[in-house]
């Protein structure tokens, strides 16, 4: 972001402005200009913009297993959003949407800033441990909850084994076939899977910090939780927001995690718009619910894209 | 920001370098309309394409054989592709929308009647197929408004496996009824044996496991909030709650079902013959195979069937499409039913052969003797099933662990 704000100084109009040339060049460097953004623009357009005006759309159609064939796909209009939104669950998986992107993040963040702190500080085999943190980024998440499922199975295993072990602790937790608990494993698992990201990030922030603050805080007494609070946090922020408001749009969109662990169940207790929204449209082939549900995440996501590029513009400006 | 860096000079260089990038796209095109060239050359007029999910042993190799075999008869080349099971239908979808499907389409028999719904593929009657000698019910799936769209040469279902040995040392013989269920499940239940295993997942898998007891009670789909279908709900209920059967089988799969039983941590199990490889892995294990238990004694127990059925689609060429459908018929030949059958552990979907199989193999014979009463998932609902299978499941679910009576599950879901 500082590079940015640099280029951004020396590339100011007044300096750049050739003078006076004859308009045929002119209409040439508009012409190249042009050729050099029609490539970036043709892909956003059809890798992202059509995708997206193509799920408003859909999610005001009868769009189902015939339309593929007759290409038809009649106009219904609010009807998928009547359908999605008065549907029992739905009320359950916002919830879950809601509880599932607060505690992630919350574990990840706090976690990952812990970790990275941690880490700042140098020591022998710091870079082997830092690298190993990054594991869970580098399994493949189907081969992840698989695994997960296994440590988290109550009546075999590893965690319920490790438990059990425990003496004077006789407890047998059902961590994913509980309604109440599965919500909270799963939460879990997510955790760990979003720890390497909330860590590479902050780590990163965290050297951008000049050394010599913390020698002049030392200085005046601020060490520990004091230089934290002084001089790493305030220097920290514009990163933290970026993890934050980061993690947010990609937790909220979480689909394989739960499909993985839970499909959503037992009793829809781990239902999200996310996996409600691909139960509709791939397992009971209404694809306008499906679509309806989508733009639903994608409204709640754009809340949290402004966000994002509000703070980012001002983090620039500064 | 990128504006005024360019206007500073556009040499030559770039230029040249600008011109490359905008006639990439056009050279991956190229290479696109390349491949796509190849593949139609491929599907020549003498050439049947042929799509399904048959890519794991002993059903690759075998279907292959069939296929090849039959493509000899009917005097055409083969051109066959085997998609990993879960994107068929993705497939599918893509491929009606391109035009591009395939001369002879197999899919899952409950996805029949969606697919034929949606107008892609052909009625074989109108193609010369004659279907004489399968079971009703077989047929049910395959038939849209009155005409038939599939051709099925054979079916499984699922029935009950009881582990000998913790039976004999229980002093248990195989239930049939529901209170015979219940007693021997809380008899073999011990320590960390379970007494009976089964799938209450929230997927399509579930509901299928459900099925027979809620239609053996005179459970219907149209309405599932009866009190037939809390009882046989209730049944499933009182199973888990009781101890008998695990919190995790609604989390459980058939093939963790399956894996249960084999490790012996369950001592009867709901299951369906394709298990037949990962049994005969476990060392040690010897099963039996009943029917799944009834309401009362004397009851006839009624399955669900499964398998895949084999339709043509509408691909525009009348010519191809009749040898398409030959291919088929010759697919569902009493001599590729049987042999296909004890190939793959299923049963031939004309009862008339079931003999030839069990005499052969004696462990089908708990499936072959339902096939006469074998019921379609899409018999009643059609294109609708999949609406009625995620109430079914969903209702299972509320019930075993979401804290609601059978009843009070039932009836919400059937509300929607």
């Amino acid at each position: 972001m500082a590079e940015v704000a640099a280029f951004q100084r020396t590339t100011s109009p007044s300096v750049v402005e050739p003078a006076g040339r004859g308009s045929r060049h002119r209409l040439r460097t508009r012409l190249v200009e042009v050729a050099f953004i029609v490539p970036a623009v043709v892909y956003l357009v059809l890798f992202f913009g059509y995708p997206v005006v193509k799920n408003v759309v859909m999610g005001f159609q009868e769009y189902t297993t015939k339309t593929f064939y007759t290409g038809e796909a009649p106009w219904v209009g609010l009807e998928n959003y009547r359908n999605v939104l008065g549907n029992a669950i739905f009320d359950r998986s916002l919830l879950n949407t809601l509880l599932f992107t607060a505690g992630s993040i919350a574990g990840q963040f706090v976690l990952g800033l812990a970790i990275a702190l941690f880490f700042h500080k140098r020591f022998a085999l710091s870079g082997v441990l830092r690298s190993l943190i990054l594991l869970p980024w580098l399994i493949p998440m189907i081969a992840g909850t698989a695994v997960w499922r296994w440590i988290l199975d109550t009546d075999n295993g590893a965690l319920n084994r490790i438990l059990s072990a425990v003496p004077g602790l006789d407890v047998h937790p059902d961590w994913l076939t509980s309604t109440s608990l599965a919500l909270v494993a799963v939460i879990g698992v997510n955790i760990w899977l979003g720890i390497p990201f909330n860590m590479t990030i902050l780590y990163g922030g965290l050297q951008e910090i000049p050394e010599e603050l913390y020698e002049a805080g030392a200085l005046d007494g601020a060490t520990g939780w004091r230089a934290f609070r002084h001089i790493t946090w305030p220097m920290l922020r514009p990163v933290v927001t970026v993890v934050l408001v980061l993690g947010v749009v990609y937790t909220l969109k979480v689909l394989d995690v739960i499909l993985g662990l839970t499909n959503g169940g037992p009793a829809n207790s781990t239902q999200t718009i996310s996996t409600f929204s691909y139960d509709m449209s791939f397992r009971q082939f209404d694809f306008g619910a499906g679509a309806a549900l989508g733009n639903v995440l994608i409204v709640i996501s754009l809340v949290f894209a402004v966000v994002y590029l509000r703070l980012n513009r001002k983090a620039v400006d500064e | 920001m990128a504006r005024h860096s360019i206007r500073r000079g556009t040499s030559g260089r770039t230029r040249a370098g600008l011109a490359a990038l905008l006639v990439l796209p056009l050279a991956l095109g190229a290479c696109g309309g390349g491949a796509k060239g190849g593949s139609a050359a491929g599907s020549s007029s003498d050439t049947l394409r042929v799509l399904d999910y048959y890519n794991s042993e002993p059903n690759a190799s075998l279907w292959n054989e069939a296929i090849e075999a039959c493509g000899k008869t009917v005097g055409m080349k083969i051109s066959r592709e085997a998609v990993p099971g879960e994107t068929l239908i993705q497939k599918v979808l893509q491929q009606s929308s391109s035009r591009t499907l395939p001369d002879v389409l197999m899919l899952d028999n409950p996805d029949v009647q969606q697919i034929a719904a949606s107008g892609a593929l052909a009625p074989l009657d109108d193609l010369g197929v004659d279907s004489s000698g399968v079971a009703e019910g077989v047929l049910k799936a395959s038939t849209y408004e009155g005409k038939l769209y599939g051709l099925q040469p054979v079916t499984n279902t699922i029935a009950l496996f009881y582990n000998k040995k913790l039976l004999d040392a229980a002093g248990v013989t195989p239930p049939a009824t529901w209170d015979e269920l219940k007693a021997a499940a809380a008899k073999l239940t011990s320590g960390d044996q379970y007494g009976f295993a089964m799938s209450n997942v929230n997927t399509y898998e579930g509901t299928w496991q459900f099925l027979p007891f809620m239609w053996s009670n005179g459970g219907d789909e149209k309405d599932i909030a009866t009190p037939q279908v809390a009882a046989a709900l209730q049944l499933d209920k009182d199973l888990l709650t009781s101890g008998s059967m695990s919190q995790s089988s609604v989390n459980w799969t058939q093939a963790d079902v399956a894996d249960q039983f084999a490790a012996g941590k369950a001592a009867m199990m709901i299951n369906g013959p394709w298990n037949f490889g990962t049994l005969d892995e476990a060392e040690g294990l010897e099963y039996g195979i009943v029917p799944i238990p009834v309401p009362q004694a004397g009851g006839k127990a009624v399955s669900p069937f499964g398998g895949e059925a084999w339709t043509v689609p509408q691909t525009g060429d009348e010519a191809k499409q009749k040898k398409a459908a030959e291919l088929v018929q010759c697919l569902n030949s009493d001599e590729n039913e049987v042999k296909i059958s004890l190939g793959t552990g299923t049963v031939p979907t004309k009862p008339a052969l079931a003999g030839q199989v069990t005499s052969q193999n004696p462990n089908l014979t708990a499936f072959a003797d339902q096939v006469p009463e074998l019921r379609a998932r899409t018999g009643e609902l059609g294109p609708d099933w999949p609406k009625a299978a995620t109430k079914i499941y969903t209702a299972v679910q509320n019930a075993l662990v979401g804290g609601m009576t059978p009843e009070e599950a039932l009836k919400q879901a059937q509300d929607g």
